[in-house]
């Protein structure tokens, strides 16, 4: 590697530290919030393992009510957008204000802040959007935050099949499923609609420099870990 | 963030494609014990947030001031699950 590559590949901060933290101060404030936000879920995750381990019958199987395999898309899907949010980043700071820009001697085109944020926030809309299909389909079949439906298809499988379904403590696992899975997907709206806030108002009139780049840095904080807590989530919720 | 060389993003994102793909087939495909699959469903998990945490939130490269903010919650909220689930087992 030449020093020339060496220093280019070099991160550095985009604003002075303050004293004490040693970081900027939006940067800090993101940190204690998301700090604030792993209390949160984990108190929700919490919860779930208490209420799963002390629930009176036996639970619903993960893959008996939940459509996993759609899941699992969903859990890649937010694995690229966390990706192509550090692309973003990182090209914020190589200075790539651009959308794409082609790049001699390369088929690719090198993609530049407008694209990577654009990505992001496709990525983002589309869990929402494969969320709420998931949602749906799980309401219509009759799981619901308070239990199965009485006369809907899930409520007679489970009375084939108490054991599978979970029977006895269906109201449980539909009030706990619910309420972190929609949370979580609060979570991710909220992040797609500051996302896009930022990419009219700040990404596309590119007053973004690789001298300050806060905002970029600030929402990524944010975006990756709301995939942390999916990633949490999926293994807990949807595999255990 | 003090001053480091860039990780290599994709091969990040190929490791956390890779361990989910592992999760999924462990819990689903393989013929193990419920107690060992649920060790290893955890370890892959927390291997994978470790990876985002690090890497995409930079952490690895921040000062142990920052990471302490993150990491200061996690062992009040594991005390309080173990207190509550001992409550119910007594």
């Amino acid at each position: 590697m030449t020093h020339a590559t060496a220093t280019a590949n070099l991160m550095h901060p985009p604003a002075p530290a303050e004293p004490g933290s040693g970081v900027y101060s939006n940067k800090l404030g993101m940190w204690i919030f998301l700090a604030s936000d792993v209390m949160f879920f984990t108190a929700l995750i919490g919860s779930y393992i208490i209420l799963r381990f002390g629930a009176p019958g036996e639970w619903a199987r993960p893959n008996a009510v939940l459509n996993v395999p759609l899941t699992a898309f969903n859990t890649f899907l937010l694995i690229c957008s966390s990706v192509s949010m550090v692309k973003a980043y990182a090209a914020i700071v190589d200075g790539k204000k651009y959308f794409l820009r082609a790049v001699p001697g390369k088929m690719l085109r090198d993609g530049g802040l407008k694209f990577w944020m654009l990505v992001t926030i496709i990525c983002g809309a589309a869990f929402v959007g494969v969320q709420v299909i998931e949602y749906i389909k799980l309401v219509t079949e009759g799981f619901t935050p308070t239990g199965y439906r009485e006369g809907s298809l899930l409520a007679e499988h489970a009375l084939g099949d108490p054991v599978k379904f979970g029977a006895t403590v269906g109201g449980l696992y539909g009030s706990s499923f619910f309420t972190m899975t929609g949370f979580h997907g609060f979570h991710v709206t909220c992040g797609v609609v500051s996302m896009l806030y930022l990419y009219f108002t700040k990404v596309l009139p590119e007053k973004y420099s690789p001298q300050d780049y806060r905002g970029i840095e600030v929402i990524g904080l944010y975006w990756h870990f709301v995939d942390l807590v999916w990633i949490i989530l999926f293994t807990i919720v949807y595999l255990v | 963030m003090t001053d480091h060389v860039r990780p290599n993003y994709v091969l990040i994102w190929l490791y956390l494609f890779l361990l989910t793909v592992a999760e999924v087939a462990l819990a689903f495909e393989l013929p193990i014990s419920r107690n060992m699959k649920l060790l290893l469903l955890l370890v892959l998990a927390i291997w994978k947030a470790l990876l985002v945490a690090m890497y995409f939130m930079h952490l690895k490269f921040e000062r142990w001031r920052l990471r302490a903010i993150f990491m200061v919650p996690i062992p009040l909220a594991i005390i309080l699950v173990l207190a509550v689930i001992t409550e119910k087992i007594w």
